[in-house]
């Protein structure tokens, strides 16, 4: 998986810049020179990027002759698109990851609110310990992780499959059936802790006050949690979902590591994977192609996400 | 993965009508459920270090949770001689990149992030905005199409492939906005301007001290993300002396099969995670603070 930044993009408006005064020329004109270094380099390094992407997008390179001639570039339309949605095993990349991100992400993000809920409510204790265990593993970096994994799951060495194996099972993590379960339980493992830790946060900005007058009114722990810290940590809860959209969709360390050591994760498993392979054999048009049609469908998926959320139910 | 029942989440909060106590059987549930998630987060680490102490052989014969024939020190050794010492190099150079990386990343947030909160000017709004829709945009949308850009001006294979991208952080001006807009005072800036003081000279010596909470949390963000970066290295480099520790060691996985043993990646990867693990620990409140700040309003 990709680094996800955290930091809310959309869900709230900015408070607290203060500026009453008319703008002078003077002050535009310091703001210019304050902006200009990181403007530059983020026009160079973000949004070149996806123009030259885009720009790659529409055209093919053609070779003469055996392909050993001199190859020209052409404009292509929309054709790499065609090609893009009619590669059997490009659609299946994407369907793979599709599905592996409604089991994980909602099974993750549960976890993530029952052990926020835990640790805030009154019964736990050695919060601050185990609060530092739970985020530790976004303390270890997402490829070293992997390959910590795939030592884990490799049947030769894994103190798992021993384990099982003792009791009678033979179960093989890295086999057709599990391989896919097997990457989730890897995304889980990472990330958990760190979606906990912002929900967590969230629920540390209740007014106590609140919380209070409905155990006043009676309501029991379960149900205070339900009808009242859960609506308030709404935007949390999409914020980490959008986040946990972006991340499955950039799908790359956990499959990339595995597929060193299991035949079972083709080169084209992730829609990243596959992007990359194009871009290995030198199709850099198509690979170009490959990455808009996923920076379209994550921005779909994780913005139509958002609209949705805002729509339904304006409380929290 | 752990599963709870309702009884044992309707425990946790305190029984109805006892808001002061909770049941023994109730705080015992809350433990329990803890303890267990508690424990599939750790025994991976724990199974890291534990094999990171064997030798190869090893490996295959003993138990992978408990220590046997205690080797630490030999394998430590043998990651350092493995390809005449590349992994000492590896680690600089992820050291390099992610220092780097994050201080001139940080310097170029707080100076953006100063400016969108404190200069008002036309388009702050719009450049706010392309700025933030940055965050929701896959990392791969810029990494491949830089590579073909960086091949084209003969940037592919030298460090400032991997660092130029680094040092942009469009969370990085978020935060100092939010935090430039709540800490720094008005009166303050036009007191000091009052008494002569350039805009700069205002920006580094008055604004720059009280906004480094947040400069603080920047850093780290920015630092842990380059440092955990593989998709950019690994698309960016060839030679293995310019690589960062991640792409190295992956590399080491692969050659398994090719007669890399495997206590050294073991024990490099285990090595290579030391020093985020300690900077984590001793700086955590300053994660906390930025976790808030991105999710609380």
């Amino acid at each position: 998986m990709a680094t996800r930044t955290p930091g809310d993009a959309l869900a709230h408006p900015i408070a607290g810049s203060a500026a009453k005064r008319v703008p002078g020329r003077g002050h535009t004109r310091s703001a210019v020179l304050f902006l200009a270094p990181f403007g530059l380099l983020f026009t160079a390094m973000l949004l070149a990027p996806i123009g030259y992407a885009v720009y790659q997008s529409f055209f093919r390179t053609r070779r003469s002759g055996l392909g050993l001639g001199p190859s020209t570039t052409v404009f292509a339309g929309f054709d790499n698109y065609v090609t893009a949605l009619h590669d059997s095993r490009f659609m299946s990349s994407f369907l793979r990851v599709f599905t592996l991100g409604i089991v994980q992400v909602p099974v993750m993000l549960g976890l993530a609110l029952l052990l926020a809920l835990l640790l805030d409510s009154r019964g736990a204790v050695f919060k601050k310990f185990f609060r530092q265990i739970y985020f530790l593993p976004y303390a270890l970096p997402g490829v070293i992780a992997a390959i910590m994994w795939s030592f884990l799951y490799a049947p030769s060495v894994s103190p798992f499959t021993a384990a099982l194996r003792h009791i009678g099972l033979e179960v093989n993590f890295l086999s057709d059936d599990l391989v896919l379960a097997s990457i989730g339980n890897m995304m889980t493992w990472a990330w958990t802790g760190f979606n906990m830790l912002i929900i967590y946060s969230a629920l540390q900005a209740i007014p106590g006050e609140l919380t209070e007058a409905a155990v006043m009114d009676g309501c029991s722990g379960w149900r205070v949690a339900w009808h009242v810290k859960i609506p308030a940590v709404r935007p949390a809860l999409i914020l980490t979902t959008v986040f946990s959209i972006i991340g499955t969709a950039q799908l790359f360390n956990e499959p990339a590591v595995l597929s060193q050591v299991a035949p079972t994760v083709s080169p084209t498993y992730t829609p990243i994977l596959a992007t990359q392979q194009s871009a290995d054999i030198n199709n850099y048009n198509y690979a170009a192609t490959q990455s808009v049609i996923l920076a379209l469908l994550t921005f779909v998926l994780s913005f139509g996400f958002l609209k949705f959320t805002q729509r339904k139910g304006t409380f929290a | 993965m752990t599963t709870v029942t309702p009884s044992a989440a309707r425990a946790a909060a305190g029984p109805p009508g006892r808001p002061r106590t909770s049941s023994l059987a109730g705080r015992a549930g809350v433990f329990a459920v803890m303890a267990l998630f508690a424990l599939y987060t750790l025994i991976p680490v724990w199974w890291l270090l534990v094999t990171a102490t064997k030798n190869s052989g090893y490996l295959f014969t003993t138990n992978g949770l408990w220590f046997s024939h205690f080797d630490l020190w030999t394998n430590i050794r043998d990651v350092f001689q493995e390809q005449d010492g590349i992994f000492a190099r590896w680690l600089l150079n992820s050291a390099l990149y992610s220092i780097g990386g994050a201080a001139v990343s940080t310097t170029l947030s707080a100076m953006a992030g100063y400016a969108l909160a404190k200069y008002p000017f036309r388009g702050r709004d719009l450049t706010f905005n392309v700025i933030l829709g940055a965050v929701l945009i896959p990392d791969v949308m810029f990494a491949l199409p830089l590579y073909l850009m960086f091949s084209q001006v003969h940037l592919v294979n030298t460090y400032w492939a991997v660092f130029l991208p680094s040092v942009v952080s469009p969370f990085g001006v978020y935060l100092s906005r939010i935090y430039a807009g709540a800490s720094v005072p008005d009166e303050l800036i036009e007191a000091a301007r009052l008494d002569g003081a350039g805009e700069a000279r205002i920006f580094w010596r008055v604004a720059m001290p009280i906004m480094s909470p947040a400069l603080v949390t920047i850093f780290l963000f920015q630092f842990v993300s380059i440092w955990n970066n593989y998709l950019l290295p690994l698309l960016m480099l060839n030679s293995d002396e310019l690589q960062p520790v991640t792409v190295g060691l992956a590399n080491w996985r692969e050659g398994v099969n090719q007669g890399i043993p495997y206590n050294i990646t073991i024990t490099g990867a285990f090595l290579s995670v030391i020093p985020l693990i300690v900077a984590f620990l001793v700086l955590q409140r300053f994660w906390r603070s930025g976790l808030t700040a991105g999710s609380v309003k």
